[in-house]
């Protein structure tokens, strides 16, 4: 991959963010931009403040300190809903889906930031509201062919196995077309056929629809291996921040993350 | 055929008549419940209040003339004339998509998070609150309504049976009440554009999307408050059916509101989730209810349809608690 063609200004900046539940602070001075159309990975032990860092993104969580910076302008407060509006998409760990509606639902419901009839036309039904019902559908199709989901377009996603389960939720992600594609642990809890194949479709839709991805991962082989750069947090602060090689080789990462080292 | 066979037959078609009735009240419980789990105490007083707006409306009355009369000391009760049904009509839509809205702004909006009993406890509250505004609105006395409907027992159908006793017995056809034919087409229709309505477009998917997950909708940047304004709305526009079609029936009236506990076993029976449930649910009680007092009631002193829909509900509280419809809960462990 040409890396100086692929990834372009700052997409989105986070300036010294700090929240704080009561007494715990989950994060603390934190910041930095993630380029359009790179893959950027958050990584950090366990209540390191990654998910916390996707919820201030996504607009669940408001940080008493900080900014956020998208495309270029200051973001005021801002619900998730708003958020989304605005193209910034995502999955979480342990998968939001509308359980009861089929894979084909599901991803139409992502397309619903793009629908612009409005209720009364869509109770006339004929006319606007069937030509724009069409045009997503043909575009949620593409995407159904893309993540090879064919086969369960018509089943309700709770029967889904866990894996295809976070398969749709991608694909709801996508159908958004975001601008900013959050995945909060995409890989979490699969086996090494199912990494694999989610490993590929990061880098293809990364490639094909040239979306910018943050992802926060477990995995360090995958992380590796997927990011352009890499931002490390421990305790609600940044370690790090760099590209694979040079986070690898950060002795503060080597002590926090991956254990110190006892030989000397 | 014996007349005893026919009159059964008879009874099993009022009850059917009689459950749509049931059911186009259980259905605005269920359109509440699945969107935000609120068990609305209030559905049978916006019934009340819509169809109170609508007797209004057409009649021409002064809203809130008592209080105007009181403060100013004016005489004015009446405008200069009625207004056409079908004006009436959406106007009072229209006072139900203000009310649903004036509800989100005022009360919903700070009920977020809150438990289901404390959303139950306020819609309790607004039901009070909805049948004194109404009163003050409107009046407190009784009206009739009077929307066009065609009502009374169907000759044609008493004639058409008539024949079909047995030689030699006295039988005078079959009696049914056309308003009620007249409520279970509407209600048809209500389910069936209610069910495709949720189905097959972009505001349906987004109600159905938030009745399975608040957080996963918010994600997908659909508006939690846009969302409940239209289902309130929506609510209030069965409300509104119902209301027409009590209202026509037996009069407008406080004790319309009454009919909300009507729905109660027939939510019980299909599910709070299920819109085909409600609907099936107020079929079984209304068979139910008239065939019971049919066959048995007479045997016992009679007066049974008072109580028969909740002894059933009990039978299934006890058997099947989730309704025929209603998603099972399964605790993990």
């Amino acid at each position: 991959m040409d890396q100086d063609n692929r990834i372009g200004d700052t997409l989105l900046e986070v300036k010294n963010i700090s929240l704080s539940f009561g007494g715990v602070k989950a994060l603390t001075d934190i910041s930095f931009d993630i380029k359009e159309g790179e893959i950027r990975a958050i990584i950090g032990p366990n209540g390191a403040g990654k998910s916390s860092m996707l919820n201030v993104i996504n607009g669940f969580y408001h940080p008493q300190e900080g900014e956020v910076w998208f495309r270029g302008k200051k973001r005021e407060a801002m619900k998730p809903y708003q958020v989304a509006r605005q193209g910034v998409a995502r999955t979480f760990q342990n998968i939001a889906l509308f359980k009861g509606m089929s894979t084909l639902d599901n991803l139409m419901t992502g397309c619903i930031t793009h629908m612009k009839t409005n209720i009364f036309l869509q109770a006339i039904w004929k006319g606007p509201a069937e030509r724009e019902e069409l045009e997503f559908r043909e575009r949620v199709e593409h995407i159904i062919d893309f993540l090879g989901i064919q086969a369960i377009r018509k089943t309700p996603v709770g029967r889904l196995p866990y894996g295809m389960q976070k398969r749709v939720e991608l694909g709801r992600a996508l159908a958004a077309q975001p601008k900013l594609l959050l995945l909060d642990e995409p890989m979490a809890g699969m086996n090494l056929e199912e990494k694999e194949d989610m490993s590929r479709f990061i880098l293809d839709v990364n490639d094909v629809f040239g979306t910018t991805i943050t992802l926060i991962e477990h995995d360090i082989g995958v992380v590796m291996d997927l990011s352009d750069r890499i931002v490390v947090l421990d305790y609600g602060c940044k370690l790090a921040d760099g590209t694979p090689d040079v986070v690898r080789n950060d002795q503060a990462v080597i002590d926090a993350y991956l254990g110190v080292s006892h030989d000397d | 055929m014996s007349p005893l066979f026919l009159n059964a037959l008879e009874v099993i078609l009022n009850g059917l008549m009689a459950g749509i009735m049931y059911s186009l009240v259980a259905l605005g419980f269920v359109l509440i419940f699945k969107a935000s789990g609120i068990f609305n105490y209030a559905q049978g007083v916006m019934a009340l209040f819509a169809a109170l707006t609508l007797v209004g409306f057409q009649t021409g009355q002064v809203p809130f003339a008592h209080l105007i009369n009181a403060m100013f000391g004016t005489e004015i009760h009446h405008w200069g004339s009625g207004m056409n049904t079908f004006l009436a009509i959406i106007l009072t839509m229209i006072v139900m998509i203000i009310f649903a809205w004036l509800l989100e702004k005022i009360v919903l909006k700070h009920m977020v998070n809150q438990a289901p009993i404390i959303l139950f406890m306020t819609t309790i509250g607004l039901a009070y609150f909805m049948e004194g505004f109404g009163d003050l609105m409107w009046g407190a006395d009784i009206k009739t309504m009077d929307v066009g409907l065609p009502s009374g027992g169907s000759i044609w159908l008493e004639d058409f049976t008539k024949g079909w006793a047995a030689e030699g017995t006295e039988y005078y056809g079959m009696y049914i009440d056309v308003l009620d034919v007249w409520a279970a087409g509407i209600a048809i229709l209500l389910v069936i554009a209610l069910t495709l309505f949720s189905q097959y477009t972009k505001t349906g998917r987004a109600l159905r999307a938030v009745a399975d997950d608040h957080q996963a909708a918010l994600t997908v940047g659909i508006s939690l408050r846009t969302i409940w304004i239209i289902v309130w709305s929506l609510a209030g526009f069965v409300a509104l059916v119902a209301g027409i079609m009590w209202g026509s029936k037996s009069g407008v009236q406080f004790s319309l509101s009454l009919i909300a506990l009507k729905a109660l076993p027939v939510l019980i029976l299909g599910g709070f989730t299920s819109i085909p449930g409600a609907i099936i649910g107020g079929l079984i009680i209304g068979v139910g209810e008239k065939l019971f007092e049919f066959s048995i009631g007479g045997m016992i002193g009679g007066a049974t349809e008072n109580w028969f829909a909740y002894v059933l509900a009990l039978a299934f509280l006890m058997f099947r608690p989730q309704g025929l419809f209603g998603e099972k809960i399964i605790e993990r462990v």
